[in-house]
């Protein structure tokens, strides 16, 4: 194994630390919490700084509250790269144009039609101005990333990645007066008859009241909150993986939902792939990924396959590959595959295990080695001759195997082996608050919030019940972060 | 395994990258990493010599510290372009002038000024020292054209014969041939990018120096030390040609083509360093290699040094401290001269050499020939998310 990589599952102790830390000496404050802002944003991601920045240019006066400390600042978007708007046109950086009608039908494809279509329609739409607006805001895009040739027209990707896109909208932020506090976690909101009245800050070891006439919850979804999970999971949830920050907890979600306002989302269904079983618990972002499961088989700590490994193109079949593995025992699967396959995909943060032989290897993954020999022969066995293309649905396959491997299936058999341990690795959550197309929240009777507003992954349910297309979180974010500042500031100045 | 420990280091960080490669937009360094899985000595000292150290990808990497991943690519490569120094020094006995090269260079300095006063006060009448000596051939009653031409021609010449030397070290290192130095096409992309600064710009927005504001003074005081450099090399070589084709005699009148030169040249290698010295005392420590700090510094101060007594001589060359003045500059200016091949002035050298390198590698890239289509054809996991 690679020196210097540290596998650790040490994070939660180190927020304790950083907990402890603050705790233990009162820190002064750097924004006047007293004052009564017009806008208070919940959050310090995308959406956040789209709806602090458009609320401040809208002439509101703007505090961001942001739980995590400035490092860490900006939740998953730190992870993100790209983000989907239509364009009717090519542009410097886009290959060719993205209708808004063809937008709709990936949206639609993706969710199976659990998506709420008037909201969705009108946010393709915005997305458009998107492109130029958040160019507006410091932001650079840059043409697709190597590798991504199939995003070139639909995706636009932030030069640098997601960090250098946050970078750039708190430098805007700044430059237009908004005021930022970092440490700062929402532990309570005060919510009477869909009104927002106040929300407790905890910051530097003290509680402040925070006043302001609206609030924009965009403070993420729960996929950090392991006990959360386990609600829906079971004792499984202690082995997943948690891709992004681990600061989004959704705690300011079940506020949100225990004071009245109304749920969207399938609260048991999250976003996950298989990553790396060796990655860190949290923030291994994308980095962890392994796209190398077309190009050999997939076994389970009994040695045993259970899944069609070439079922479809890799990119349409990825994101189902996490339940998969949840569903396995011990939530671990191991990729085996052969020397001939081993430069085909993106190089990998850890090393493949390797070996001599299929026994040898299963020895070193703690397989029984008999039990993997006999599925791999097994395997080879059921391989049908055909012209290897893994760039197409090629003819690759095997026959009378259950379950078959439908294309790209060639014998394991050129030493050395290689394998890769995976385990769930959970992206995000659909569990959100519902709202309308400005942004703001509706109440579990129906009713209109008040002043209340939401943007980002706390409310990405409302247009993605399910699935995922590429870079459509941010579109949220930002889509929904412009428009929610826009009519928390007309909400204040009311 | 590799010979030090930065270059273990900067394998796993080009390991981590290549993983993620979000980064491809700002620079040289890391489309050149895609082209590769696997790092050598030489790879590695290719892609640390290609770096400009515009700290882009420090800012803007999600892994960086205090991330448990600890991603540092512009202190690395710095660690590691500041060891390949010592690689290619000829001769290589002379290598331990890079271990403490701020106390190197500073000795050096101070013995070559040192020489040059005392030596011409030695030889000279106190009289014409220090006495005010005007008209065509002034300086040379100090000490004579012969002489001075041969000393700094001579100083001159050695320091290109050790440069030329170092650079075959570097080139052979990074296993490049030849050939790809008499191809013009990539010679002249090179020159465009290093008379650009191409790559310290951080993709667009600028480089970063002291937090995570993106701005430009870092290249603009490049070019300033660096056009200031050129200029005063074209003012001594125009001084030469007068010399000798047309036999006019120096000092020449400001409005003269050398005095011009030089002057605008003197400016530039004035304020350029001064700059320079500036933003690397504000530099954050986290982008720094501690231990070149004074190899950086000793260069950067020799350079004003240089330009300073040059601008003091043309200033006070009318009055009885022209003597001295005069000894002073040539004291900078030989030592200058001896100690380029063994200060920071190589990393030009080896840094245009990479372009060279990487213009190659870029052109093959974006040819369509098998090897691009196999580099693109690599399937992403990501496209789905």
């Amino acid at each position: 194994m690679k020196v210097g990589i540290a596998v650790s599952r040490d994070f939660p102790q180190e927020q304790t630390k950083v907990a402890l830390r603050s705790e233990a000496q009162v820190k002064p404050v750097p924004v006047e919490l007293t004052r009564r802002y017009d806008v208070l944003v919940v959050g310090g991601g995308n959406a956040a700084l789209c709806a602090a920045i458009s609320a401040r240019r809208s002439g509101a006066s703007v505090l961001v509250l942001e739980g995590a400390p400035k490092f860490y600042r900006g939740g998953n978007t730190r992870h993100t790269r790209n983000m989907r708007c239509a364009h009717d046109a090519a542009t410097e950086i886009l290959t060719g144009p993205y209708t808004e009608e063809e937008f709709w039908e990936d949206l639609l494809r993706v969710t199976g039609g659990q998506t709420d279509e008037e909201l969705a329609r009108f946010m393709i739409r915005e997305s458009k101005e998107i492109l130029n607006w958040i160019v507006e805001q410091g932001v650079r895009w840059q043409p697709s990333l190597g590798g991504t040739l199939s995003l070139g027209r639909t995706n636009s990707f932030f030069l640098g990645g997601g960090r250098a896109m946050l970078n750039a909208l708190y430098l805007t932020a700044e430059r237009l007066g908004v005021d930022v506090l970092y440490d700062a976690e929402v532990v309570d909101l005060d919510i009477r008859d869909g009104m927002f009245h106040s929300a407790t800050v905890a910051y530097g070891g003290q509680r402040h009241e925070v006043h302001a006439a609206s609030l924009v919850a965009a403070a993420g979804g729960f996929e950090a909150n392991i006990e959360w999970l386990k609600q829906y999971w079971g004792d499984i949830a202690e082995n997943f993986l948690i891709r992004g920050t681990p600061y989004n907890r959704g705690s300011v979600l079940k506020m949100l939902l225990d004071k009245g306002v109304q749920k969207i989302g399938d609260p048991t269904q999250c976003h996950a792939v298989a990553i790396d079983a060796r990655a860190p618990k949290f923030d291994g972002g994308i980095i962890t990924r392994l796209d190398c499961v077309v190009f050999g088989i997939v076994v389970n700590k009994n040695a045993e396959r259970f899944y069609d490994e070439g079922e479809d193109i890799w990119p349409k079949r990825y994101a189902i590959w996490g339940r998969l593995v949840a569903a396995q025992p011990d939530q671990i699967a191991y990729i085996i595959f052969d020397a001939p396959s081993l430069e085909m995909f993106m190089p990998s943060l850890y090393p493949p295990i390797k070996a001599d032989s299929i026994a040898e290897l299963a020895g070193k993954l703690g397989l029984d080695p008999q039990a993997l020999e006999t599925t791999v022969e097994t395997f080879n066995g059921a391989v049908r001759p055909g012209t290897f293309d893994h760039t197409i649905l090629d003819d690759c396959r095997t026959e009378g195997l259950t379950p078959p491997k439908s294309h790209w299936a060639r014998p394991i058999r050129n030493a050395p082996f290689y394998a890769y341990p995976v385990r769930p690795g959970i992206t995000f959550t659909y569990l959100g608050t519902r709202v309308n197309k400005e942004a703001r929240m509706i109440m579990a009777d129906g009713r209109l919030a008040a002043n209340m507003f939401a943007a980002g992954e706390i409310m990405a349910g409302n247009v993605l019940g399910k699935g995922y297309a590429a870079g459509i979180g941010m579109t949220i974010g930002s889509v929904f972060g412009r428009v929610a500042g826009r009519e928390a500031a007309k909400n204040a100045c009311n | 395994m590799h010979a030090t420990k930065a270059l273990e280091e900067a394998d796993r960080l080009m390991t981590v990258c290549n993983s993620c490669r979000y980064c491809e937009g700002l620079c040289a360094v890391f489309p050149a990493m895609e082209l590769r899985r696997a790092f050598t000595d030489g790879d590695l000292n290719y892609l640390a010599n290609l770096c400009h150290s515009c700290g882009a990808c420090y800012t803007d990497c999600q892994f960086s510290p205090p991330h448990e991943f600890n991603v540092n690519v512009p202190q690395t490569l710095a660690k590691v372009r500041n060891d390949s120094y010592k690689l290619y020094v000829w001769p290589r006995t002379l290598a331990p002038l890079f271990e403490r090269n701020g106390l190197a260079i500073s000795l050096i300095a101070a013995l070559s000024v040192g020489i040059f006063f005392f030596g011409l006060m030695a030889f000279n009448d106190p009289a014409v020292m220090f006495g005010v000596q005007t008209g065509p051939g002034a300086f040379y009653r100090i000490m004579s054209h012969n002489a001075m031409a041969g000393v700094f021609g001579a100083a001159f010449f050695y320091a290109i014969a050790a440069l030329i030397m170092g650079f075959r070290m570097f080139w052979r290192d990074i296993g490049e041939t030849r050939e790809t130095l008499t191809n013009g096409v990539s010679v002249w992309q090179a020159m465009k990018d290093t008379m650009a600064l191409r790559y310290l710009d951080g993709g667009g927005p600028g480089c970063f120096n002291e937090d995570e504001r993106p701005t430009d003074r870092r290249r603009l005081y490049h070019h300033m030390t660096f056009y200031g450099f050129f200029l005063c090399l074209a003012a001594t070589s125009t001084a030469t040609l007068y010399h000798y084709l047309l036999g006019m005699e120096a000092p020449y009148p400001w409005y003269d083509l050398p005095v011009i030169l030089g002057t605008f040249g003197g400016i530039g290698l004035v304020v350029g360093p001064a700059g320079l010295i500036w933003a690397k005392l504000k530099r954050d420590p986290a982008l720094r290699d501690e231990n070149g700090r004074s190899m950086e510094m000793a260069f950067v101060v020799m350079l004003f040094l240089v330009s300073v007594t040059g601008l003091l001589l043309l200033i006070l060359r009318a009055t009885p401290a022209m003597g001295t003045m005069l000894a002073l500059h040539m004291g900078f200016v030989f030592g200058f001269f001896m100690t380029m091949p063994y200060s920071k002035f190589v990393h030009g050298i080896y840094r245009f050499g990479a372009l060279v390198r990487y213009a190659k590698e870029r052109r093959a890239l974006h040819e369509p020939t098998p090897s691009k289509a196999k580099a693109l054809s690599i399937p992403d996991a990501k496209a789905g998310a």
